[in-house]
């Protein structure tokens, strides 16, 4: 298999600041990593260095062959990457159905009605949300709200997906779901994903591999069994989640 | 006592007649201020512009009424195309007094460069529509046309934001600017296409102007500050609240005007506009959070 990504390199500071300090990873086509570390280790100002919100300091981000590091958000998005937020955003005025296939219309600058109408429906029938062009946003509550950002995120029609998922506002069950549902569109689209998660046990049973970040480096990077016994991972994590990190190590091995 | 209800009515009438022009003019302010986050201090101006295109299109080139109007439309349409891309852009994150005073300044710019190229004569089509006689009323065709107009440019503006996905992503851009680029959409596409919009309002609300009023360089001080007043009465940028403010705005100069001088009508609708901006400071329709 070939990489689907390749970064190589990567920096940004903001001033003095140092957010990302030179982190290189590789991802294969229909992979799922986790991103991991705790609060400010740099994996959201890598996701926006990812989709272009944010201009990398130095480094190469190489997309299916292409360099994309610096490019404009759009023309990211319209070359494949698709992207969650964590607090989700919808468009409250407009229906789920529009949400989605104003995504749809303009991914991969498509610019077809039909066309968005198809992604929609696709997008989200994958996340299980109905295809009513009139239910509107303020029916959803926070499950649904992060089933809608990750069908808006499905209809821009990614090859890579980055989900800022943070189950935070879920509870158990729905964290499985959420999971699952990961796992499901995976399989479905055959599509790449990279998960952004704080809470370890349910990613850890999802993903392929981990990456842990801290202070903007890659401290780790491996299977989750591997990863979870890491002396420095667990260093990071100690006194607050060191328990969920050998719970989760557990968990993946069994 | 019969006399006073024909002219009350009549009054109302003309009210509700001025207010569809008026909203004409506060949707292309809050059209581009809800898009793109900036005044158009100089908005009157580009209708200003519009009006001599009318003049010179129908009165001096002779084409047809119809005609002038498409191609009066299309030319301040381009205008505001080219006021985006030549000052606007640039100054998209500046502090928003910078963009205050760039666009306050393409004001007084446009102001001189009319009188420098039409002088300062007032001049008009040199047309004049009927009076039409009802009741014992008199209501002027050209108030009438340029109500109809109005409305029908307002539909067609209602349509294209909610039946299509560039509208629809217009009045999404407004919403969440970072999110909309993050689905693939080139902000500065929709902003020039907004801009475009907005500028083909003031021109069609240019070619209806000029039915009624003679053109001269310092003509858009009639309507600028009353549509930037009427925009944030409604709510700067809620398009709906313009709507509603415009026919208010008018109704009390209408009918203000009919128990003294027309004049006294507008003292009225701004002192009415400012005891509103202690009421409700946020706009008529102001959206709660």
């Amino acid at each position: 298999m070939t990489a689907v990504l390749n970064v190589e390199g990567l920096v940004k500071r903001f001033g003095g600041f140092t957010a990302v300090n030179h982190v290189s990873f590789q991802m294969e086509q229909g992979e799922i990593l986790g991103l991991i570390g705790p609060n400010g280790s740099g994996k959201s100002t890598i996701f926006n260095l990812l989709s272009g919100t944010l201009k990398p300091t130095a480094g190469s981000i190489r997309f299916r062959g292409h360099e994309i590091a610096g490019h404009s958000p759009h023309s990211i998005i319209n070359g494949g990457i698709g992207r969650t937020f964590q607090i989700p955003r919808p468009f409250r005025r407009l229906s789920i159905f529009d949400n989605v296939a104003l995504a749809g219309f303009y991914g991969q600058g498509r610019h077809s009605r039909s066309a968005a109408f198809e992604a929609a429906e696709r997008a989200l029938g994958l996340v299980g949300l109905p295809t009513d062009r009139h239910a509107m946003v303020d029916g959803l509550g926070a499950a649904g709200l992060k089933k809608l950002e990750l069908a808006k995120a499905l209809a821009t029609g990614p090859q890579l997906l980055l989900a800022d998922e943070s189950l935070g506002g879920l509870d158990e069950h729905e964290m499985d779901q959420a999971a699952d549902m990961l796992r499901a569109i995976r399989k479905e689209l055959g599509i790449t994903i990279i998960w952004v998660e704080h809470i370890m046990g349910v990613l850890m049973r999802v993903v392929d591999r981990v990456m842990v970040l801290d202070h903007g480096e890659k401290i780790a990077e491996g299977l989750p069994a591997e990863v979870a016994g890491d002396p420095r991972v667990i260093e990071v994590y100690l006194g607050t989640d060191a328990t969920a990190v050998h719970a989760a190590a557990t968990a993946a091995r069994g | 006592m019969e006399f006073f209800d024909i002219y009350l009515v009549e009054a109302l009438i003309n009210g509700v007649l001025l207010g569809g022009v008026l909203a004409l003019l506060a949707l292309g302010l809050n059209l581009i201020f809800g898009v793109i986050d900036v005044v158009w201090i100089c908005y009157a101006e580009l209708i200003m512009l519009g009006m001599y295109a009318m003049y010179f299109l129908f009165s001096v080139y002779q084409l047809p009424w119809p005609l002038a109007a498409l191609i009066t439309i299309a030319i301040v349409g381009v205008l505001g195309l080219v006021l985006h891309y030549l000052v606007i852009a640039p100054l998209l994150g500046s502090p928003p007094i910078n963009q205050l005073l760039a666009t306050g300044g393409v004001l007084f710019f446009l102001q001189s460069a009319a009188t420098v190229m039409f002088g300062i004569d007032f001049r008009n089509l040199g047309i004049r529509l009927p009076v039409l006689e009802a009741g014992d009323m008199f209501i002027s065709y050209a108030r009438l046309l340029a109500f109809g107009a109005a409305l029908v440019g307002m539909l067609i503006v209602y349509l294209f934001l909610t039946r299509t996905y560039t509208g629809t992503a217009i009045r999404a851009i407004s919403q969440d600017r970072e999110i909309m680029t993050l689905m693939g959409v080139d902000s500065r596409r929709i902003y020039l296409i907004t801009s475009a919009l907005g500028g083909s309002l003031a021109g069609l609300a240019a070619c209806l102007l000029v039915l009624q009023y003679d053109v001269h360089p310092f003509v858009g001080l009639s309507f600028g500050p009353i549509t930037f007043l009427i925009c944030v009465l409604g709510g700067l940028g809620n398009f709906a609240g313009g709507f509603v403010a415009a026919f208010l705005f008018a109704e009390i100069i209408s009918l203000g005007g009919l128990y003294s001088d027309l004049e006294w009508g507008y003292v009225l609708a701004f002192a009415f506009f400012i005891i509103m901006m202690f009421i409700r400071p946020a706009g008529l329709l102001a959206r709660r959070t």
